[in-house]
């Protein structure tokens, strides 16, 4: 399975419903071994961390499989905003 | 770089010995951080494994030679707090050990943090908590104090 920048944000957003999406290949020759991604979505609501990080990781279980590294960070779009903001 | 990991880590296999007569009064008793290896071969039971201290940690490598940033990230966390004493598991000495722990607690990478023997998360999830402070709270609940804490009050009575 190729796993590419499009396909995770794809994945993400028609599965978890996300508005806003950042995939970072972290891998030396970005060669898609490690990957940061910044998912926003309003599914995340009302959800703790742990569960947000969960929800993510069974949406990419397929990928994670051969993925070696993946650093994530989940927030709503409220929070989104925030961030923006500062 | 297997090989690098093999001729560089050694299990300091304390492991079961280390283990026996710990638990006095329900107090845990700590010299330093202790090295956790399983025995080889046999049958890993996780639930007791992650409850062998307040603060249990699977690695890659350990807390004084981490094999891998994000297994560094979560020593250093710790160590701000000034939690020192926790059990460490380092699962690039055991490919069970690896496996076992992330279908145990349906996470899939290294390093995994367990307070109080529940599973708390990784890397990413235990940065958050100490930038939001959520982790001075949590560490709270397990009877520790972090030394963040100590820090705020030199500081204010100064």
């Amino acid at each position: 399975m190729e796993i590419t920048i499009d396909h995770i944000r794809n994945k993400l957003t028609t599965e978890i419903g996300a508005v806003h999406v950042e995939v970072e290949d972290t891998s030396p020759n970005r060669c898609a071994a490690s990957f940061k991604v910044l998912v926003v979505s309003p599914q995340f609501e009302g959800k703790p961390l742990l569960h947000r990080h969960r929800m993510v990781n069974s949406c990419l279980a397929k990928e994670l499989e051969v993925i070696h590294a993946f650093e994530q960070k989940t927030l709503t779009p409220e929070q989104w905003e925030k961030l923006k903001a500062q | 770089m297997n090989t690098l990991v093999s001729s560089t880590i050694r299990c300091l296999r304390v492991g079961s010995v280390c283990w026996t007569g710990l638990r006095i009064d329900g107090h845990v008793s700590y010299s330093s951080t202790r090295l956790l290896c399983a025995a080889a071969g046999k049958k890993k039971d996780f639930a007791e494994m992650v409850k062998k201290d307040k603060v249990v940690v699977f690695m890659k490598g350990t807390p004084a030679q981490p094999m891998c940033g994000f297994s560094n990230a979560v020593v250093q966390i710790l160590r701000m707090h000034g939690v020192d004493k926790y059990g460490a598991y380092n699962v690039l000495d055991d490919q069970d050990l690896r496996e076992g722990v992330k279908a145990f607690s349906n996470w899939p990478t290294i390093p995994q943090v367990f307070f109080n023997g529940e599973f708390v998360g990784g890397c990413d999830i235990l940065l958050q908590m100490h930038q939001n402070g959520d982790l001075v709270e949590e560490l709270n609940k397990l009877g520790i104090r972090s030394a963040l804490l100590e820090e705020e009050d030199d500081g204010k009575s100064k």
